[in-house]
């Protein structure tokens, strides 16, 4: 069975090495600060015993006042897997590092959510639109859309 | 090797018919073109019968069936079909290529059959050169697909038309290297020489030469496993893709004439023409020709294509080497004045240098595959 | 002297006899070879995550169907399995077994059509696609008799499965797990060692393992490239725990790899349904959900191993009638995103042999 890591220990490991990038932790819900995403991205990514070397997917969820972007992480090798959580609090430029540096899979799924909620991913190399055409105006996936 | 005259082909009618039956050179002509005519339009619309009708029942699924009785009909109905149709030439288009285009592959497919013997002697033009002929004219048509691929402005078609340029020149070699072995055996060019002289028909004495003349033929009128020319799904109709109407018949009879006479080729260099007991000459001659059409079909049918780069080096490093290998024996055995009596042996023995000389060069040679290219 | 050469741009658009849907490619190439690639997509994108929040739960099922059309089973049973995490319904056994034959058979069905038209992409003028759509025939025959439908099927509900089989089910079904062992046998002595597929389709287009793990590939090509991660044994849903089979896995991530892989998993999706068949029990087919499902605030994410590769289902509930958000992981996509470094290097022809390796379906990739 795959292990969903409890979000608590993971993010007391992060304050050590980032202090002052998680703004929550409960018991699957690990919230960390947008302007340190990358930095733990990668440290997920290289310490031995956390390993992820695999993203499974990365979404935004538009509650009314913040946008959330949830990413899942998980380690083949271990089988384990834990959710990162990023809000950003700008509704009308948001932006989030991108961690396409370190898994590739982040590529279409970042030009999507730009594509469907405007947030925009900082070092994405092509930060377009993906399913919408050029000149589209407003994002779709956004609770005031329609 | 000399010309045996067994007599347990008594049955077949070996009177020549006489070069200007039946009443003077214009005479001649004239039946003869109206029966080449005929004749192309004719097995053109049964071979696209047996091909679709034949390819269905080998995917499993019918084929049509509903165009008169078992579908007979069928070409006849895509025939009237496609004259109806509407001919759209894209704006970009060099109009004249465009138009030409057709017309310059379509003239040598017919051409072709001026040389070819329905029965001994009956041909519109006895030449001495025949095969030189037959050589010269076919590499014309690929002057016609390659103005089709240029003269539409569409880079699928430029695509295409490379690749065919590609393929024919490659393999020109291969077939005339195969056509030189039957002409060393038989002593003739002529195309109604070879067939009286093939007392036992030279695919039994020429096996190697008979599979390199398949391959080679294959490739020349892009037929699967070599049809990367028109491949479907990747370029989607390469040459022909901006052709509709009666410009894109045209293409279509090319396709099919240039396999009928690539089969009445082999049918006449390998197979024994028209020779054959019983049944009247001219329609054993359609029999086979038909049966080697089949072989195609089936090939079609079965395997999948191969890639330009792959048929390339197919021509050059398989069956180049082993076209040369097979006129060089065959010549040393013309040279060593083979006996007639001795006819048997010379085909078993042949058979095995084939069966050898492929193994060992399939294995340890030639490998298909691989090509990438660094960018 | 160097002749002067300049790459050009072809589109190999929309519409295109090999592009496996409305899915659109530019391709810059030089010559033959292709030198850069630019996917484009979009052109099947209805808003399916936008519909999930305006519909009910269980009316987002038909939803779910049209995401990847050629396996609607599968997708209707990981958004059931999510829907049912969140709320947390309890699924009667017999139900659990029902489901499990239904994706595995259509796993079988959808492994199928990728397999033939991978052939058919490598030249076999549709003769190993036909033949394969009459296997496929009898396993559709077998969804149209428990769900009247072909295609997209909406077959399993919240809780369960929306209707028992019918009694004609199962010795069609004896009869199907027959035949169909045969007809794999049959297919790999016609293909397994064809000269010109294994030229065609042996080390082009190699993805190799940290690639794949990388670029977020599942399912077949991941596993292809020598990654041995199945959901199914990875983390089990449903009763996938109770059955034995193996995960095959390729070495080197070719076509060629990809292709055997598809072919290895049939069989053993073949042995999957045997175990469950013998160990189908009798019981509801439906636990006893309200019409219109309101789940506790919350969020859930679901998984399963569908014939694509991960398909998942990242649902957020604020105890409403309707999802908050309805995330689709889609696994084409993200197969996808290493498309451009297979294809760096080979030609034309190839590129569409990588490209319909990788199997995707559009309706997937744009929701």
């Amino acid at each position: 069975m795959t292990i969903t890591l409890s979000a608590k220990e993971v993010a007391s490991k992060i304050e050590e090495n980032f202090p002052g990038s998680v703004v929550e932790s409960s018991r699957d819900n690990l919230v960390v600060r947008g302007d340190s995403l990358l930095d733990v991205a990668r440290f997920l990514k290289d310490t031995e015993g956390l390993d992820f070397d695999f993203l499974n997917f990365i979404t935004a969820v538009d509650y009314y006042d913040h946008f959330e972007v949830v990413y899942l992480l998980s380690s083949l090798e271990h089988n384990h897997c834990l959710t990162v959580k990023t809000r950003c609090h700008d509704r009308e430029n948001p932006a989030v590092p991108s961690v396409i540096s370190l898994w590739q899979g982040a590529d279409f799924q970042e030009r999507e959510i730009y594509d469907l909620f405007g947030i925009k991913f900082e070092g994405h190399p092509n930060m377009k639109r993906i399913f919408l055409w050029e000149g589209f105006e407003g994002y779709p996936l956004r609770k005031d859309f329609i | 090797m000399a010309t045996a005259e067994l007599d347990i082909y008594h049955l077949v009618k070996l009177q020549a018919v006489p070069p200007d039956w039946p009443g003077g050179f214009w005479w001649h002509w004239l039946f003869f073109t109206v029966v080449i005519i005929g004749f192309v339009l004719t097995m053109v619309m049964g071979v696209i019968y047996i091909e679709r009708r034949g390819m269905g029942r080998m995917q499993s699924r019918l084929g049509p069936n509903r165009t008169g009785p078992f579908g007979l009909l069928q070409p006849v109905a895509d025939a009237i079909k496609v004259l109806l149709k509407e001919n759209i030439v894209p704006t970009a288009a060099d109009k004249l290529v465009h138009w030409l285009a057709p017309v310059v592959a379509f003239a040598p497919a017919l051409m072709l059959f001026a040389v070819i013997p329905f029965q001994n002697g009956a041909l519109l033009a006895d030449l001495n050169i025949g095969i030189l002929y037959v050589v010269a004219i076919s590499s014309v048509s690929t002057m016609g697909i390659f103005m089709a691929g240029w003269g539409s402005s569409n880079k699928y078609s430029l695509l295409g038309a490379m690749r065919n340029v590609a393929a024919v020149v490659s393999y020109e070699i291969p077939l005339v290297l195969a056509i030189v072995g039957v002409v060393l055996i038989s002593g003739s060019l002529s195309l109604n020489q070879m067939v009286v002289a093939q007392d036992i028909p030279f695919i039994l004495l020429q096996p190697l030469g008979f599979l390199l003349f398949f391959a080679a033929g294959c490739a020349e009128i892009n037929r699967s496993p070599f049809d990367l020319m028109e491949a479907d799904s990747e370029i989607v109709a390469g040459f022909h893709t901006e052709y509709s109407g009666m410009k894109f018949a045209m293409f279509y009879l090319v396709e099919y004439a240039e396999a009928v006479a690539i089969s009445a080729v082999i049918t006449t260099l390998f197979l024994g023409g028209w020779r054959g007991p019983l049944l009247p000459p001219w329609l054993w001659f359609v029999v086979k020709v038909l049966l080697v059409f089949f072989a195609m079909v089936w090939t079609r049918t079965t395997l999948p294509r191969i890639r330009i780069d792959q048929l390339m080096a197919f021509a050059w490093k398989f069956l180049f080497p082993m076209a040369l290998l097979n006129l060089f024996i065959t010549a040393l055995q013309v040279l060593a004045d083979w006996p007639a009596e001795l006819a048997w042996a010379m085909i078993i023995v042949n058979i095995a240098v084939m069966a050898i000389i492929i193994l060992i060069w399939s294995k340890f040679f030639f490998r298909l595959g691989g090509g990438r290219i660094e960018v | 002297m160097a002749l002067r050469t300049e790459p050009f741009v072809l589109n190999m658009g929309p519409v295109h006899p090999s592009t496996h849907g409305v899915f659109r490619m530019r391709a810059t190439l030089d010559g033959e070879v292709v030198v850069d690639i630019e996917p484009v997509f979009g052109y099947l994108h209805r808003g399916i995550e936008k519909l999930a929040e305006q519909r009910t739960y269980t009316g987002t099922i038909p939803l779910t169907d049209r995401l990847d059309y050629i396996s609607s089973m599968s997708n209707n049973f990981a958004y059931c399995l999510a829907v049912e995490k969140l709320a947390g319904i309890k699924v009667p056994e017999r139900a659990e077994y029902i489901r499990v034959i239904m994706a595995e058979l259509q796993r079988i069905a959808s492994l199928l059509i990728a397999v033939g038209s991978f052939l058919n992409d490598c030249g076999a003028y549709f003769t190993p696609f036909l033949y394969m759509f009459r296997e496929r025939e009898r396993i559709v025959d077998l969804f149209e008799m428990v769900s009247g439908q072909r295609l997209t099927y909406n077959y399993m509900r919240v809780g369960g499965v929306s209707q028992d089989l019918p009694k004609e089910f199962m010795p069609a079904l004896h009869k199907f797990m027959n035949l169909m062992p045969r007809f794999l046998d049959e297919y790999d002595r016609l293909l397994m060692q064809n000269e010109i597929l294994i030229a065609r389709a042996k080390g082009v287009g190699i993805l190799t393992r940290e690639q794949a793990i990388n670029s977020s590939a599942s399912g077949p090509v991941l596993r292809a490239s020598g990654v041995k991660w199945d959901i199914r044994k990875a983390d089990p849903y449903s009763v996938y725990d109770r059955f034995d089979f193996d995960i095959p896995a390729q070495e080197s991530g070719d076509c060629y790899d990809r292709y055997r892989q598809r072919v290895e998993e049939m069989r053993q999706s073949l042995r999957i349904i045997q175990q469950a068949m013998e160990q189908l029990p009798p019981g509801p087919v439906r636990t006893e959900v309200p019409h219109l499902i309101r789940p506790p605030a919350g969020e859930a994410y679901a998984r399963i191993e569908c014939p694509k590769g991960e398909l998942g289902f990242y649902l957020v509930s604020d105890n409403s009638i309707a999802p908050y958000r309805c995330h689709i992981r889609p696994p084409s996509l993200l197969n996808l995103t290493a498309l451009r470094d297979m294809v760096r290097g080979w030609k034309v022809a190839d590129l569409i042999i990588i490209f319909g390796s990788i199997d995707i379906t559009v309706g997937e990739i744009d929701r």
